[in-house]
């Protein structure tokens, strides 16, 4: 990972911890820090460091302070339009930079409020020409610039609670470091979050348990009138709990439930409390039995078909997050708090929900796992596949990347690790220049069956050249893993080429630690392997590949 | 507070890594290759740390030498 920060304070105590941070979360990166306060030399001149080391992230750092002495040098009559001015310049700025690095991402701070200066105290909101009113507007306009910008990332500031002072005006003074070495360090692991996220490292699950955990008391033993929630005893801070998972839920993040109980009185307080927020129809899947939680992890695991590194386990029982810890590596495991009141904020603090990316789609997903279960239990009654693949009643649309479909195909790049044929990742950005550019084939395939809707599930981009093409991206959905959509998309592409006159079709496999299920895609694909991981078909070679699922138009 | 130069020895190799370096009150940053001004940071943080105390911003530019340090902690 290459990284530039630029700032205008003395950064290379940043640099030092940030370069830290990246290692201790086992990130390689390679930094090039600009000299204090050069950032518009940097972004301008074009024969710049900046450029030369074209780097994946810049971490644009502009110290709240500095922003303020620039603001007290402004014309008093000027200054109620200095935030407007600072955003034209910043944005200017950002655009300069995408000019010249399309796909770089620009992550960019906000300003602290710890640096009001209370000139007019509390009357501030009043005078529009105040420097609280004006690092206010800002904050808010650098939030409207980013949501439509495909690389400007604007970023928190502010740590949920700031028990440490965030500056050391003695060494504001001494050596122009305006943050003390620990709100540095908080920044660095927040931004390793950050870059973790877009390389597809997220958390995409939450699973919970049960009795103490989403409310007070013992079900098996208290029944459903004798549980904490809602008015009853600790009951409030449960509810609180529970709406903002909904809210999670909302958001995209699975939710699941892994209890020791008796299954049906587990699901009691789903079906009949009336304080309770979480529905049945909330969690994904459900298992409640008494077999070890690990065992039953591995399982739900098994269903939604993620890593585990994307599982957050949440159980107020110590010991079970022991073995769930020493038998699962890499499940994460918060030390929840004893007290259940602090489980929210230990959790909002922790902020192990960072994402880099939010589309409508997002929030169907649940759904979505839910009719897996539902299918999960179909093929158990059916034992020939033929059969069953028929049973589903599948058909696809293929068709040519469309705008619309921009964010999730950009998604799809990030997302997916498992069925990812050479795991490049692109932006929404990176998808529109594709798209419009003739020399790529593109295919976004939607699919349906009798049970709903999957939606956009796989996506394939070929490079042409002359009479050869090359496989650039094959992802797809694990949700839909052998379901002959690869062949579908296949046989579609080559219908294509063959159309456009293009004889010969190269892949290649680009393996990665999780990507070994497409390690015999190609060949299952019909394409012959003339060297390690590269493979080659003629158009006139190519035999139809069998699929079950209808070909439903392109769109 | 009363420290004594055997008291920073650990702080000063500590930060500035090097396990052999030996400091006398006389030493100053001239002496020392690894002592530059990023490190001078870090040291004046881990002495706040370690001894709990903090120092204002002309104590640390009055700093000629090892033996400055000293004498403002005894202060504290």
């Amino acid at each position: 990972m290459k990284v530039v920060i630029l700032g205008n304070y003395a950064t290379q105590f940043f640099a030092k911890s940030l370069k830290n941070s990246f290692k201790l979360y086992g990130l390689s990166i390679e930094l090039y820090t600009a000299e204090f306060n050069t950032t518009e030399y940097e972004i301008l001149d074009e024969n710049s460091q900046l450029y030369k080391f074209k780097p994946d992230y810049i971490v644009w750092h502009e110290s709240t302070l500095g922003i303020r002495d620039a603001f007290y040098k402004t014309d008093t009559l000027l200054r109620s339009g200095f935030a407007d001015s600072y955003l034209s310049r910043t944005m200017s700025l950002v655009s300069e930079v995408q000019k010249r690095l399309p796909s770089v991402k620009i992550l960019f701070p906000n300003h602290s409020l710890t640096f009001n200066d209370n000139l007019f105290g509390n009357y501030f909101a009043k005078v529009e020409s105040s420097w609280r009113f004006q690092v206010d507007k800002i904050n808010y306009l650098l939030n409207v610039s980013s949501m439509t910008s495909n690389s400007f990332y604007v970023i928190s500031s502010s740590p949920v609670d700031t028990l440490e002072p965030v500056t050391d005006y003695t060494q504001v003074a001494n050596a122009e470091l305006h943050f003390t070495l620990s709100y540095l360090t908080w920044m660095s692991e927040a931004i390793v979050k950050i870059v973790q996220s877009f390389s597809g490292k997220f958390t995409k699950c939450v699973v919970l348990d049960l009795d103490n955990t989403l409310w007070g008391g013992i079900i098996g033993d208290d029944g459903v009138e004798g549980i904490q929630l809602g008015s009853h005893g600790v009951g409030k801070s449960f509810v609180r709990f529970q709406k903002w998972l909904k809210e999670l839920k909302n958001r995209g993040i699975i939710l699941a439930v892994c209890s020791k109980n008796d299954d049906q009185i587990a699901r009691i307080p789903f079906l009949e409390h009336p304080e309770m927020v979480l529905k049945m129809e909330d969690i994904a899947v459900f298992i409640a039995n008494w077999q070890s939680k690990a065992d039953n992890l591995a399982q739900i695991q098994k269903i939604l078909n993620i890593g585990f590194d994307s599982i957050v386990f949440l159980d107020d029982n110590p010991a079970e997050r022991d073995i769930v810890r020493k038998h699962i590596p890499g499940i994460i495991v918060p030390e929840l708090p004893e007290d259940p009141s602090y489980y929210l904020p230990f959790l909002i603090k922790e902020n192990i929900f960072e994402t880099t990316s939010f589309s409508a789609n997002d929030s169907e997903r649940t759904r979505q796992y839910q009719e897996e279960s539902k299918r999960m239990e179909l093929s158990s009654s059916i034992t020939n596949m033929d059969d069953f693949l028929n049973s589903l009643e599948m058909s696809a649309t293929l068709t040519s990347f469309g705008r619309p479909d921009y964010e999730r195909i950009s998604q799809l790049t990030q997302r997916s690790n498992q069925f990812n044929l050479r795991t490049v990742r692109y932006t929404t950005s990176d998808i529109a220049n594709i798209a419009s550019d003739d020399s790529f084939l593109t295919l976004a395939v939607e699919l349906s069956d009798k049970f709903g809707k999957y939606g956009l599930i796989s996506v394939v981009i070929i490079k042409l050249s002359g009479t050869d093409a090359h496989i650039d991206t094959w992802i797809m959905s694990c949700r839909v893993l052998k379901r002959t959509v690869e062949h579908m998309a296949m046989n579609h592409v080559i219908d294509i080429l063959h159309e456009k006159g293009i004889q010969t079709l190269y892949g290649e496999y680009l393996p990665t630690a999780k990507n070994k299920l497409v390690e015999t895609l190609l060949e299952d694909l019909g394409m012959t392997e003339y060297e390690n991981d590269k493979f080659i078909i003629t158009t006139e070679s190519y035999k139809k590949l069998k699929t079950y699922i209808k070909y439903a138009g392109d769109n | 507070m009363q420290a004594t130069i055997d008291d920073l020895i650990p702080v000063f190799r500590d930060v500035l890594e090097n396990d052999k370096l030996v400091i006398l009150e006389a030493t100053t940053a001239d002496d020392i290759e690894e002592w530059d001004s990023l490190n001078h940071i870090y040291l004046v943080v881990a002495i706040e740390k370690k001894f709990g105390v903090k120092f204002t911003t002309q104590e640390i530019q009055g700093w000629k030498c090892v033996g400055d340090i000293l004498i403002d902690m005894s202060k504290k």
